[in-house]
């Protein structure tokens, strides 16, 4: 298992976290502003759960998200820059312009992107750690999904396979309590989401996930499971949902009750003041990385607006290999 | 060899040459597929790369498709193309999409194995051919062999392409028997067959229809009319210029297929000899196709199924 984390190491998830937060929040504006079309779901409120997972793994373990993927992207150490030119579809996007928000993906970096289809990537991320349990390099994979994909038969069937082979696969859910309009107490039989894995003899655990030192440690646990052969986890995240599904649903919780919810469990100030409190980063140092993270955010934003859009003649570059 | 012999060669072939390749699905095991495709692989190449699963077909083919992005080949067995419906989100919504939206950072190189199974008496649930479905997913081949030489060729390119391929068999062609070059000869996935040479009609088919129309131009020939068999072999890439140039030949055209007629793959056929040959066309296209109904068990179901003789008749309407 990873050791502690340093303080110095600690401050680098604060620096990310802020930076998935402003870069969340250049994302919304863009949309209201008609930078991009289609939709985007941010991630706000749910930094703590990217950051302290990714912190957990390699760099050269694959990782898998969905649609409200902005800040795994981020926290796996994709740039910035291309990541914003995706999502207003610029040819220097990390997907090139052609996925947008719901489809960013850098191989490269180990991130085999953001999945739009609820639970689609759950049994891809389980094929993924499947070829490299059978290559034997020690790789684990790390796919992410939301509580309302625990409903899915691809995410249930894909639970019990990946226990039936001991895939090197952690299963993490960001459970922010909603299925867009439904709430988990009506869309779901369990109260946590982590007791389907019982059925199916596959370990499980359960997290506050708006504190990045409990994800981690608890994702450090479930990777050090899988790196060691003793296979996969499903490991349930607690959250809060910033008040919206995405930016396109209907307004229906777009009210003060809901935002009190987030705003009270927002992992940023909580982080903080347990840098400060227990780690002794003083609240000038915390300030000095907020704004480095600003300021990535807003370089990330003018590169993109700057990029060119993709050229029409290449529209269908990529359909086939 | 027979037609299941030859994709077992196919299959066995190239796991030799590529160690990376993997299988996977139900009953492919010791037991050897439940046709019989997969006799002898696991024996040679043990649990690790003929890999029996629960029945899950949508995470296996998900599955499939991590390992092929992961850079190891898979071939997914549905058991019967009925059952595709399962898995389908992992091929259409995956599969065929994933190179694309993520502007060509990964290949799919995923051949899910599915087999028509009809005039069994299994009932509407595992009689159909559903592969024109998969023809309107771009970012996917589907390929639909009609003889053992043509399986092994185009199953050795399926394994080669890069591409997700859904490889359409049909259950009445396994036993089949014909030659088969023992040499390494993938056919390239795209170019249709001339399986009969004639100046008059051309019949454009595919997988269990063209032994049935071939039967048929026989018996025209003897009337005089000499029938141009057009094996298309695969309908995604569609062979649009070797179609047209038949059509132009011979301006004549009956499309033939099991699968059902509304908005079959014989519309799509049709319409493209249309726009390549309207000028040349002599009468009306004729689609001789399954009927639009559920497939019934028994005595009815030789009804719902085009053959020889409803091949005939259309080639004497054709030729009126």
């Amino acid at each position: 298992m990873k050791n502690t984390p340093s303080q110095n190491e600690l401050s680098g998830w604060y620096r990310t976290m802020c930076a998935i937060r402003f870069f969340e929040e250049h994302v919304i504006a863009s949309y209201r502003e008609g930078l991009f079309t289609g939709s985007t779901h941010p991630c706000i409120c749910q930094e703590a759960i990217a950051v302290g997972c990714a912190a957990a793994l390699e760099p050269g373990d694959p990782v898998f998200a969905t649609y409200r993927g902005h800040g795994h992207a981020i926290a796996k150490g994709l740039e910035l820059p291309p990541l914003m030119a995706e999502i207003l579809c610029r040819e220097t996007g990390c997907s090139k312009g052609r996925g947008g928000s719901m489809h960013l993906c850098d191989v490269g970096r180990e991130f085999w992107g953001t999945n739009a289809i609820l639970a689609a990537h759950v049994p891809i991320a389980a094929g993924m750690a499947l070829a490299n349990k059978k290559r034997g390099n020690g790789k684990v994979t790390a796919v992410f999904l939301g509580d309302g994909a625990t409903s899915e038969g691809a995410f249930l069937e894909t639970l019990h396979m990946v226990a039936l082979w001991k895939i090197p696969l952690v299963i993490v859910c960001e459970n922010n309590g909603y299925a867009i309009s439904v709430p988990t107490h009506v869309g779901k039989s369990v109260e946590d989401i982590a007791q389907h894995a019982e059925g199916f003899g596959l370990a499980s655990a359960v997290v506050d996930g708006n504190d990045p030192l409990l994800v981690h440690e608890a994702m450090a646990r479930a990777v050090e499971r899988a790196r060691s052969g003793g296979g996969g986890t499903l490991l349930e995240c607690k959250t809060v949902r910033w008040e919206r599904h995405s930016a396109i649903s209907a307004g229906k919780y777009d009210n003060e009750e809901e935002a009190m919810k987030w705003k009270k469990a927002d992992p940023i100030p909580r982080f903080a003041a347990r840098l400060t409190a227990e780690f002794g980063v003083s609240p000038v140092e915390l300030e000095a990385l907020a704004a480095e993270a600003r300021a990535a955010a807003d370089d990330a934003l003018a590169f993109a607006k700057e990029s060119p859009l993709p050229d029409p003649g290449e529209v269908d570059a990529y359909v086939y290999a | 060899m027979s037609m299941a012999e030859a994709i077992n060669e196919a299959l066995r072939h190239e796991m030799r040459r590529n160690p990376d390749i993997v299988l996977l699905g139900q009953d492919i095991g010791p037991y050897g597929g439940t046709f019989g495709v997969y006799k002898g692989l696991h024996t040679e190449f043990g649990d690790g790369r003929v890999t029996d699963g629960p029945v899950a077909e949508a995470a296996t083919t998900g599955i499939g498709i991590g390992l092929a992005m992961a850079g190891m080949p898979t071939v997914v067995e549905i058991e019967f193309i009925d059952f595709i419906t399962l898995a389908s989100d992992a091929i259409v919504n995956q599969a065929a999409k994933m190179r694309f939206s993520f502007g060509g950072q990964v290949s799919v190189p995923l051949v899910v194995r599915a087999p028509i199974v009809n005039k069994l008496g299994l009932g509407a649930q595992h009689s159909q051919s559903l592969e024109a479905w998969f023809m309107h997913v771009p970012g996917l081949r589907v390929v639909v062999p009609s003889n053992p030489a043509d399986a092994k060729g185009l199953m050795l390119a399926a394994l080669r392409d890069g591409n997700p391929v859904l490889f359409v068999e049909h259950v009445r062609l396994y036993p089949v028997k014909g030659e088969v070059p023992v040499e390494d000869v993938p056919i390239p996935i795209g170019r249709l067959r001339v399986a009969r040479e004639g100046r008059d009609v051309t019949i454009a088919t595919y997988s269990g229809m063209v032994r049935p129309c071939l039967e048929a131009a026989e018996e025209a020939a003897k009337e005089g009319m000499e029938c141009e068999v057009l094996d298309l072999r695969t309908l995604n890439p569609l062979d649009r210029e070797g179609l047209v140039a038949s059509v132009a030949r011979t301006g004549r055209l009956i499309v033939a297929h099991e699968a059902c007629k509304t908005a079959g793959p014989g519309a799509e056929i049709a319409q493209s000899a249309l726009e390549g040959a309207f000028d040349y066309l002599e009468a009306p296209i004729i689609r001789v196709a399954g009927a639009d109904q559920p497939i019934p068990v028994g005595s009815l179901q030789d009804y719902v199924f085009p053959d020889k003789n409803r091949v005939l008749a259309a080639i004497r309407e054709v030729m009126a």
